[in-house]
């Protein structure tokens, strides 16, 4: 069994995820191979090598020197028809599912992302994620060749030497391919806004006023974040509707909601829930947004907060 | 305490007030809100209620927000679409007259004024009070959960859910044990369901039923709206209701909730409410299915064109509790002792009866008002079942905003309950009122040729209100009974028995007046609450040394029931047996009762029974045969008439009526319906009626039903009634029960019009309400035609300032005043005053 | 400008998601249901190039006749016309979808005219394939990039843009282009009760899907392992501020 692992990179960055995708591969058959696009990729081999790649077969062309899902769809898909590989593994990230469905659709064979799973065989049977992780799917693969991603964070990568013996694989891509490679990279926007900042730090009714909101704006700026507010808070007056988090306001997703002095009502937390982590400020261990937080403080947000900024005064001066 | 909604949250915070010491408070969800009913409620309060004990819990309720600081008074417009809404406007102006609630008509232009953004020009009126306010139901709870943990007296477990309930086997039925929870188990001693929509789910763990079903109300939050944004104020505008397309607007800071009643009804049951972890929103805030709600959002563009470019940011199917008759579900679970229903329940009554059902528990019974329309002793097996909880729901939840008639009758589960008359009551043209089930004739078509014999009764009422749910054929029945004989059919009357050695010290305990009557006799009396008010009223017959039989009506029977079967005695001294199912009654009255009823009574043999007075006295009881059959005759009368209940069992029961009948064919009599036993006749005699002039907050002092002495026995509410006599003879008692008559029923627009009985109040002659010296409304509590007497009719209590036969006040009936003068103060009969009729 | 937005009919779960008991799908007695959410920006972000440029919006979908619910949820906040593939099921493999809204847009666009953008979401919420959008490009041989968090098009030329580790990706392209919307593009707008009302009144065309059975099939759902609600105390008061430092270094939100 050959089975081809996609390697993520970006101009020559490894993506470490890559290594996750190499890892479950070896799952399936010790003997595995890597494939790399772009010259600048070229010095990944020895890595990869590292990490259980018998074969690196490398890609070189010019259309091949930034990202394109296009042209790096085509260039798996010839990879594919060149090495016949019985399966080709990628990492599920944003890249890696969209090379992946690119290749499939020039292949016309399917494919199945975030897999964390493998029975192999003739045709293989596959536990996949759904709904960003909250249910699992069962399900069934046939192909001549197996396309599957790797969900991220569900293989832990191990290193394990192989000869990593590169192989350059030429081909040929249409210069069409060129109309979706990346034109142009820019710096993010300055100034974030509630809906895509990385940091929010929201007030709930307990915070009693509008100039009480000084503190959370310290600690917010001080984090590279923005305030937010329930909407008790609006509804005092005390902030801008455009700073309601919630049901009817604004829905987040930053990194880290520091929740201080919120109940958690279903109204506000909707708007809160797809943050990826939640830290509740509230002196009620039994408040709903305790409850549901990842972490808590039990204690008045009016002492809690300047405290937190004092100490990453201390740290960071 | 099961449930950290508005009701378990003050129901702990009044217990802890009340000096209960050791309380935990469960909910199995979060924090403030926990994700039942009071999370998602509207939070508003229209005070005004045509139902005396909701007006009261409500209003109680409203001033425990204003005291807790969290009641925002905004005002509110009941506004009107259809010109009987405008009548209806016209009543509820009575009822807060009566309730003492601030109100006004105001026109189109008015609600303009007051509230800019209406279209006016669809609208013919509104009912606008100022008081109507939003409360923080959420804030208050936590406040007073809070108030009971900061005195040391309540533990406070959220997040923790009830796995099952257990009981202990104990004389008189289980009791309850303990609190079994996903964290551990509770022993309790007294356990309370305030679980909401969850009630019955709760409650049936240990094997108790609280009849309600989850429904659905819908509602949606619209906007931005720029006028209200501007406003700067959660509520800087009147609430409307919009009254006849079922539907509210409510102000919300910058956006504007829509709320409705009209939709198909949608109920679930309690075990299909999703879990918290599954809901999207809360359990009881399930998506909104739009396709029921679109008509509502067309008919709240028509009267607020704005709301037309607001954006849908919220809307949800929430889920409240319906209970078959509309009123919550209170008091100790009639299957399990000390395992309380503190259920459906709504925000606007919630800290009022939080109060009231932790003045239950702590005393015994609520002192702050009769409760009887909540209590959950009130329901009949046949009530608590799925189907008919769903039944009745299904009919009644689009009249949350109806115009609802006083003798408003139900249309689903009908015939439940049919007396062995059934078919020939039937044949004679009965009208069908229920009775808890059972069918009674109201007035039958077969008497409307009487109308020729008595012109006068053929009246009819102009205004179709007045007229509704009623029929003039009733007069005329009356007249006839007056003048000859009638049948009543009384079959909905419980029977139970007590035997027993105990029997006889049991019935003293409960009653106020003297049970050991010798065998073959009865006694009317009175039952009390601890604190000395009204607890029931029956008459009981000795029918063996230690046999006694106890009559009580159709709408107390439950509540009667339980009341017995709580103060049992535990030693067996006493059996309690209910033979209501088993008994048939049939009441023969009129001056020609006995005459008929000679043709056909003997003895066991063919002996014709002695029916004299002297023979068969007043209140006697006795065993005879009619036409053969095996009957129990009673001479008593609610009619004022001489005459006898006749009991016998259901299979003989037809017979007996085709003999009564046969033999009273030369006296031309006739089937009488309960239009006359409960309303005419009743209100000529000045018969008090359980639930009308006989509740808890007044005593038979207060009602002229206290006997000259008072048994040396102790019973249930003595120390308190020795109180209250003790105050009347050293004044007088607070209050007077009296009948009043109408002098004038002619409206302004030249008609007669006839209240209804519905708690219109009676006012000074410079229009002030009357309240007595306990703070307690003089408002009519029985209202009907007296066909013999010539006159319509009020009961109504009265201060001694104002008892006293022929002061002239006025009553209030659809918001106009009409002259009435008191004709007698106390019990005394207007008619008949010497009851001269039923002892001839 | 005519611009085509293809959607898909998910639950609207809470915080657990149960499952029938077949494991053939999520029970959904007491949920509701929703366009899958980068659709929701999908939908706003094709009414709003409309409202920028003119033309037209259509809304498809492939689902179940209840899918009718999410056209029109479309239809209530301004997309012009709705196209209906109903299906028997929940949904259909990737393969087998992409093969039938291809087809679909082939004879829409014979109808009339071509779209000069055919919007999808990144990915479906609930089956997440992250793939119908490129195979319906690729099958049209059109460029796509899915991923898009901003769309800007000046007479032919599009610029899309994509958030990545580093920075922004811009991705230049020509019309017709098809692209893959991620949440965040946009704050969609809520329908207004008289967008409510019109939708109603949308005519939704309705044709027969065609596609076969593609290579991955499901066989069961299975509910992940259940997470217990674990929430890490950090102390009490201002005694926990380094504790909570430490944390925000950790998460690296702190550099």
């Amino acid at each position: 069994m050959t089975v081809l692992v996609l390697i993520e990179h970006d101009r020559g960055s490894l993506n470490p995820a890559s290594l996750e995708a190499l890892t479950a591969a070896r799952a399936i058959d010790p003997q595995i191979e890597a494939l790399t696009l772009g010259a600048a990729a070229d010095g990944l081999a020895g890595e990869l090598a590292a990490n259980g790649a018998a074969v690196v077969h490398q890609v070189h062309a010019d259309l091949l020197s930034d990202y394109g899902p296009e042209a790096w769809g085509e260039a798996t898909a010839q990879a594919v028809r060149a090495l016949k590989p019985d399966a080709v593994l990628a990492c599920g990230t944003e890249r890696g599912n969209e090379v992946m469905a690119q290749a499939a659709a020039r292949l016309d064979l399917p494919m199945v992302a975030n897999c964390i799973e493998f029975v192999p065989g003739d045709t293989w049977t596959i536990t996949r994620v759904r709904w960003g992780g909250s249910l699992l799917e069962q399900c069934t693969l046939s192909a001549t060749t197996k396309l599957v991603t790797v969900a991220h964070h569900a293989f832990e990568a191990t290193p394990s030497q192989a000869a990593g013996t590169v192989a350059p694989l030429p081909m040929t891509l249409d210069p069409a391919l060129a109309r979706t490679v990346v034109a142009d990279r820019v710096e993010r926007a300055a100034g974030v806004t509630l809906a895509t900042a990385p940091l929010v730090v929201g007030g709930g009714r307990a915070v009693g006023s509008a100039e009480a909101f000084a503190p959370l704006e310290e600690l917010a700026a001080r984090l590279g974040g923005v305030v937010g507010c329930s909407r008790a808070v609006t509804n005092n007056g005390w902030r801008n509707h455009t700073d309601q988090v919630g049901q009817t306001g604004t829905r987040i997703a930053p990194d880290l909601y520091i929740a201080c002095g919120i109940s958690g009502a279903i109204q506000h937390w909707v708007g809160a829930m797809a943050s990826k982590k939640i830290l509740a400020i509230n002196t009620d261990p039994e408040a709903n947004m305790v409850a549901k937080a990842d972490y808590a403080v039990i204690g008045d947000l009016h002492k809690v907060v300047p405290a937190i900024t004092a100490e990453i005064i201390r740290r960071r001066g | 305490m099961i449930g950290a909604g508005i009701v378990g949250n003050c129901l702990v915070g009044h217990l802890a007030r009340m000096g209960w010491t050791d309380m935990v408070l469960l909910d199995k969800g979060p924090l403030p809100n926990p994700g039942g009913s009071t999370g998602h409620a509207s939070n508003f309060i229209f005070p005004t209620d045509h139902n005396k004990e909701m007006a009261f819990l409500t209003v109680d309720s409203q001033n425990q927000y204003i005291a807790a600081g969290l009641n925002n008074t905004c005002g509110g417009i009941e506004v009107a679409r259809e010109p009987q809404r405008m009548e209806e406007f016209k009543r509820r102006m009575t009822s807060a007259k009566a309730w003492g609630i601030d109100a006004r008509l105001v026109t189109p232009a008015e609600i303009k004024e007051l509230v800019p953004f209406i279209n006016e020009e669809i609208l013919l009126g509104g009912y606008y009070t100022p008081s109507v306010s939003v409360v923080d139901s959420l804030a208050t709870g936590t406040l007073m959960r809070d108030e009971a943990v900061a005195k040391g007296v309540l533990s406070v477990f959220a997040n923790t859910e009830v796995m099952n309930l257990l009981t202990e086997p104990a004389p008189g039925g289980p009791r309850i044990k303990a609190v079994v929870t996903d964290r551990g188990t509770i022993e309790a001693e007294h356990v309370v369901v305030a679980c909401g929509v969850w009630s019955p789910r709760i409650a049936k763990m240990a094997g108790a039923n609280i009849p309600l079903t989850p429904a659905v109300h819908q509602m949606a939050d619209v906007g931005p709206i720029d006028i209200l944004q501007q406003s700067g104020k959660e509520l800087a505008y009147p609430i409307i209701r919009d009254m006849d397309t079922f539907c509210y607007e409510r102000q919300s800071s910058g956006s504007m909730e829509v709320g409705s009643y009209a939709h198909r009804p949608i109920l679930m049951r309690p075990d299909d409410i999703p879990s918290i972890q599954a809901s999207a929103l809360t359990p009881t805030e399930l998506p909104l299915t739009y396709d029921d709600f679109d008509p509502q959002m067309e008919q709240a563009i028509e009267l607020m064109e704005m709301l037309g470019d607001a954006e849908i940011r919220y809307a949800i199917n929430g889920l409240l509790s319906l209970t078959p008759d509309a009123n919550p579900v209170l008091g100790e679970t009639p299957e399990v002792r000390n395992l309380w229903s503190a259920a459906a329940v709504w925000v606007k009554e919630g800290p009022g009866i939080a109060q009231l059902v932790a003045e239950w528990m702590t005393y015994g019974y609520p002192h702050m008002c009769d409760p009887h329309g909540s209590d959950i002793s009130r329901f009949y097996p046949h009530e608590k079942t799925e189907w008919h909880i769903n039944a009745r729901c299904n009919e009644h939840f689009n009249k949350t905003y109806g115009i609802v008639h006083p003798r408003e009758q139900w249309a689903s589960q009908r015939g439940m309950r049919r007396s062995p008359f059934y078919a020939r009551e039937e044949a004679l043209g009965a009208t069908f009122f229920d009775a808890r089930g059972w069918e009674r004739p109201q007035w039958y078509s077969s008497n409307e040729q009487l109308f020729a014999k008595f012109p006068q009764a053929a009246t009819p009422r102009t205004h179709e209100w007045d007229a509704r749910w009623w029929n003039p054929v009733t007069n005329a029945e009356h007249l006839q009974m007056r003048e000859s004989v009638g049948v009543v059919d009384l079959t909905a009357f419980n029977e139970f028995d007590f035997e027993g050695p105990g029997a006889l010290d049991f019935l003293n305990y409960m009653c106020v007046n003297q049970v050991n009557v010798p065998v073959g006799r009865s006694v009317y009396t009175p039952l009390l609450t601890p604190h000395g008010g009204f607890r029931g009223d029956l008459t009981i017959q000795r029918l063996g040394e230690q046999h006694f039989r106890v009559i009580t009506g159709a709408f107390d029977g439950g509540r009667d029931h339980y009341w017995f079967n709580k103060y049992l005695p535990t030693d067996g001294s006493v059996t309690f047996t209910d033979r209501s199912q088993g008994i048939c009654t049939v009441g023969v009255w009129g001056p020609n009762a006995a005459a008929t009823m000679a043709k056909i009574t003997t003895d066991d043999t063919t002996v014709p029974f002695d029916l004299s007075q002297a023979g068969f006295p007043y209140g006697a009881v006795r065993d005879v045969l009619i036409d053969g059959v095996p009957c129990t005759m009673f001479r008593i009368s609610y009619v004022g008439e001489n005459g006898w209940e006749i009991y016998t069992n259901m299979e003989h029961g037809l017979k007996v009526w085709d003999a009564i009948f046969a033999a009273g064919e030369e006296f031309e009599i006739i089937p009488v319906g309960i239009g006359v036993y409960a309303v005419t006749g009743r209100i000529e005699k000045g018969y008090r009626l359980m639930g009308a002039e006989l509740e808890s907050e007044y005593n038979p002092v207060e009602a002229g039903l206290a006997r000259p002495k008072v048994k040396s026995a102790d019973f249930m509410g003595k120390e308190a009634y020795l109180k209250a006599r003790q105050e009347a003879e050293n004044g007088a008692p607070a209050a007077i029960m009296c009948t009043l008559s109408m002098d004038s029923q002619q409206c302004a627009d030249g008609y007669d019009r006839f209240p209804t009985g519905g708690n219109e109040p009676i006012l000074t002659l410079d229009g002030e309400r009357i309240i007595d010296a306990k703070g307690r409304v003089s408002r009519v509590t029985t209202a009907g035609a007296g066909p013999s007497v010539g006159k319509y009719l009020l009961l109504a209590y009265l201060p001694p300032q104002h008892a006293v036969v022929g002061t002239k006040l006025q009553v209030m009936y659809m918001n106009e005043c009409y002259p009435v003068t008191v004709e007698v103060a106390g019990a005394q009969p207007l008619f008949d005053p010497t009851d001269a009729r039923m002892k001839s | 400008m005519r611009v085509l937005v293809c959607v898909k009919r998910v639950p609207a779960p809470g915080a657990k998601i149960n499952i029938t008991a077949d494991g053939q799908a999520v029970d959904t007695a007491y949920l509701a249901f929703t366009t899958s959410p980068h659709e929701e920006c999908a939908v706003e972000a094709a009414v709003q190039l409309v409202e920028q440029h003119g033309g037209e919006s259509t809304v498809l979908t492939l689902g179940p006749a209840e899918a009718d619910e999410q056209l029109r949820y479309a239809a209530s906040i301004g997309v012009n016309k709705a196209v209906l593939l109903p299906i028997a099921t929940a949904d259909w493999d990737p393969q087998r979808t992409a093969a039938a809204i291809t087809a679909a847009i082939r004879e829409l666009e014979a109808a009339g005219g071509a779209f000069d953008i055919v919007l999808f979401g990144n990915e479906s919420a609930d089956s997440g394939n992250f793939q119908v959008g490129v195979r319906v490009a690729h099958a049209l041989a059109r460029p796509m990039v899915n991923g898009i968090k901003g769309i800007e098009v000046d007479g032919a030329a599009v610029r899309a843009r994509r958030d990545s580790e580093a920075g922004v990706e811009v991705y230049a392209l020509h019309l017709p282009v098809v692209l893959g919307v991620k949440e965040g593009i946009n704050l969609p707008r809520y329908p207004t009760l008289k967008g409510r009302l019109a939708s109603k009144k949308v005519a939704v065309e309705q044709a027969v899907p065609q596609g076969v059975a593609g290579g991955q099939q499901m066989v069961t759902l299975v509910q992940a392992a259940e997470q217990a609600s674990t929430t890490v105390m950090l102390g009490n008061g201002p005694e926990a501020a380094p504790a909570v430092v430490d944390l925000l270094e950790e998460l690296g939100i702190l550099k």
